[in-house]
């Protein structure tokens, strides 16, 4: 059996896909069968799941409702609709703010002498070794009417004798957006960095050596190449930044609801676990279509490039 | 072409530190001339300072002292896109992400040029490295030689005044270098172009070359033709690198214009030789080498001088030549005579402790210095 076994490449390959193949199917693919199910449900008024098929949550989450103002049987409430667009918005958003970040660092330490990249790349790590939670509500600390921004702007106030009134900064959508871009920069960071770094030096002097300036060199050459880079970041910061509740949650308040808020509000609060299972479909569905239109023009960042 | 070099190095000196801390003179006071139209290659081992300099001119590096003239203007800190010189990097440095037309035409773009005119002259310099139907490939599907000829046509569309070329075939094969080594040659007599070629083969710059600058720890060691790199090596350290040679260490005796008697205490005696090295004196301890072709061996002694009797320790066939060993009163000495003569018959070869004449022809007897 293991000379058998030995000949056959495929069976190989099985063999070693075999324990992810099981913890996949076991943790993923089963439980994303049970929120479909769940999702045409109904709740039953204990908050228990009357199982049936129903696409009341679909049409609810896309704003139909029957509580209306004015008597009417049916109406549109854009709630979740508007849920549903402040999430893609604020993800998208997020995504460009830290690719501008993130680019002029990564190509930063990609340029700097080899001893000193892995200092910098260390340097980047750093904040990911506190807990993200801890991480937000620093932010809290920071953004808060007596917190630091607050105290440095009055101060510097104080002393220009110009009347402060301490800035709303928390609980605002910017207060979220600061937080995400906060939490993902490293994400970017990295693949950029890498895709960077395996630009050949000799391609910048080529296009030195064919006419090329600074500008022109990197608009054609080195944004080319890095262009897997931007694309793998874009994906492992957009697609969390879609479904993560807690920033909005700890530096929204109530005031920035995203989808993922929505569904965890739908599990732990509402209890209408039908509701939250068909919002996370939609999520799921709504990052999968994002992605695939950016993957098909853009590519998976998969074309390594070879120097 | 105002000026009658393509490019003049005067006094160069490129100081770097090494990650030790320590300085360290990649080019060394480096003085050269490359005349407009001309084969220009450095040679010398890895480290010698010829890609440095190569990089010097191209702009990639500047001058620590010195300065580096192109068709007569100093180049200071003139940065690469603004200098008429182009450089075939050693890894060919294509851009993976254009096809070989865009490749080409890339240079051309940076200048401005109109569309059409860009077609043309990305077409014209396909054919002269004879890709021509290539244009939508991707470096990648190339073969490394096809990589070669699209980084030597990218450089040549924008017709330099000087083309720069790093150790370019390095990574082919040797029967595709040597037939590129030719049509380069061929590609270089055609356009008229200086070419700058660095090279650490010797064989290739001999092919190649109008004249050769060979260079060993960040100093010229002697700027010549290939003949005269070989037949009149400038010192010890061209004559050893540039092909085989025997070498016996002795003092000169007497010493005119075309020739010199040195003392050989190796062969235990006098040798009439031919002074070459610039500034000889008498009683100098010197340094005779004489190439393994060009020493003859004879039957029998007649009248001539520096004749000497020696033993075949050794005789190794190689097809084109047969290597004979010698023992000269305990000195070893290498011979290398063509084979003129069908060798299969076993009794054409020299035996083993065969007792042999040589002569060593004063004109091919050369004094040097020793460094």
């Amino acid at each position: 059996m293991f000379q058998r076994l030995r000949e056959n490449k495929s069976a190989q390959g099985t063999l070693l896909a075999f324990p992810t193949m099981v913890w996949m199917i076991a943790l993923l693919i089963i439980p994303l069968l049970l929120t479909l199910i769940v999702s045409f449900g109904r709740r039953s008024p204990d908050g228990g799941v009357i199982y049936s098929f129903s696409l009341e949550n679909y049409t609810r989450l896309f704003g139909y409702s029957t509580d209306c103002d004015n008597g009417a049987s049916a109406c549109f409430n854009p709630l979740y609709v508007q849920i549903l667009w402040r999430s893609l918005t604020l993800a998208f958003n997020t995504t460009v703010l830290v690719i501008l970040m993130a680019y002029p660092l990564a190509y930063f330490i990609a340029r700097a002498q080899p001893k000193r990249r892995n200092t910098f790349l260390f340097l980047v790590l750093i904040p990911l070794w506190t807990n993200f939670v801890i991480r937000v509500y620093a932010w809290m600390m920071l953004l808060r009417k007596e917190g630091a921004i607050n105290l440095i702007i009055g101060q510097v106030a104080h002393w220009l004798h110009i009347p402060f009134q301490p800035l709303e900064l928390l609980y605002t959508p910017g207060a979220v957006l600061v937080g995400m871009v906060y939490e993902f920069l490293p994400f970017m960071i990295l693949p950029i960095y890498t895709s960077l770094e395996k630009i050949d030096n000799s391609l910048y002097e080529a296009a030195a050596d064919l006419g090329a300036n600074a500008v022109k060199t990197f608009l054609r050459v080195t944004l080319p190449l890095s262009m897997p880079g931007v694309v793998a970041g874009t994906i492992l910061v957009f697609i969390p930044v879609m479904g993560t509740f807690i920033v909005s949650d700890i530096l929204g308040g109530r005031q920035v609801i995203l989808v993922g808020n929505l569904i965890q509000r739908q599990f732990l609060d509402a209890r209408d676990p039908t509701f939250g299972s068909a919002a996370s479909l939609i999520l799921m569905v709504l990052t999968l279509i994002v992605t695939y239109f950016y993957t098909r023009k853009f590519g998976f960042g998969e074309e390594i490039v070879v120097a | 072409m105002t000026s009658e070099y393509a490019v003049e190095m005067r006094d160069v000196v490129k100081r770097f530190i090494t990650p030790e801390g320590n300085e360290l003179a990649a080019v060394d006071h480096v003085t050269m001339q490359i005349k407009n139209g001309e084969f220009f290659s450095m040679l010398g081992s890895s480290g010698c300072g010829k890609t440095t300099s190569l990089r010097m001119i191209a702009g990639f590096e500047w001058p620590t002292e010195g300065e580096v003239y192109i068709e007569g203007k100093p180049m200071g800190h003139t940065p690469p896109f603004q200098r008429k010189v182009n450089t075939v990097f050693q890894s060919y440095a294509l851009f993976q992400h254009m096809t070989v037309f865009e490749n080409i035409a890339f240079g051309l773009e940076m200048e401005g040029a109109e569309k059409d005119e860009i077609q043309k002259r990305v077409r014209h310099s396909l054919d002269m490295v004879q890709l021509t139907g290539m244009e939508r490939r991707r470096p990648k599907q190339l073969s490394g030689g096809q990589q070669q000829r699209v980084a030597v046509a990218r450089s040549l569309v924008k017709v330099p005044d000087v083309l720069l070329l790093d150790e370019p075939l390095g990574a082919l094969d040797l029967k595709l270098r040597k037939e590129m080594q030719l049509e380069l040659k061929a590609l270089q007599q055609q356009l008229g172009i200086t070419f700058i070629y660095v090279t650490h083969d010797q064989e290739e710059a001999l092919t190649m070359s109008d004249r050769i600058a060979v260079m060993s720890k960040g100093k010229v060691q002697q700027i010549g033709t290939p003949v005269e790199i070989y037949e009149r090596p400038s010192n010890r350290f061209v004559a050893d690198f540039i092909g085989e040679s025997n070498f016996f260490e002795g003092t000169i005796k007497s010493l005119s214009k075309n020739e010199a008697v040195v003392h050989i205490p190796a062969l235990n005696a006098e040798v009439t030789a031919l002074p070459v090295s610039d500034g000889l004196v008498k009683e100098e301890a010197v340094v005779v080498s004489i190439r393994p072709e060009k020493v003859r061996i004879a039957e029998k002694s007649n009248t001539n001088a520096n004749m000497f009797q020696g033993k075949v320790s050794n005789t190794v066939y190689i097809g084109t030549d047969t290597h004979v060993y010698l023992d000269v009163n305990g000195a070893k000495l290498k011979v290398y005579e063509q084979n003129r003569i069908s060798r299969l018959d076993p009794k054409s070869f020299y035996t083993v402790g065969q007792e042999v004449w040589l002569m060593l022809m004063p004109e091919n007897t050369l004094v040097l210095k020793k460094d």
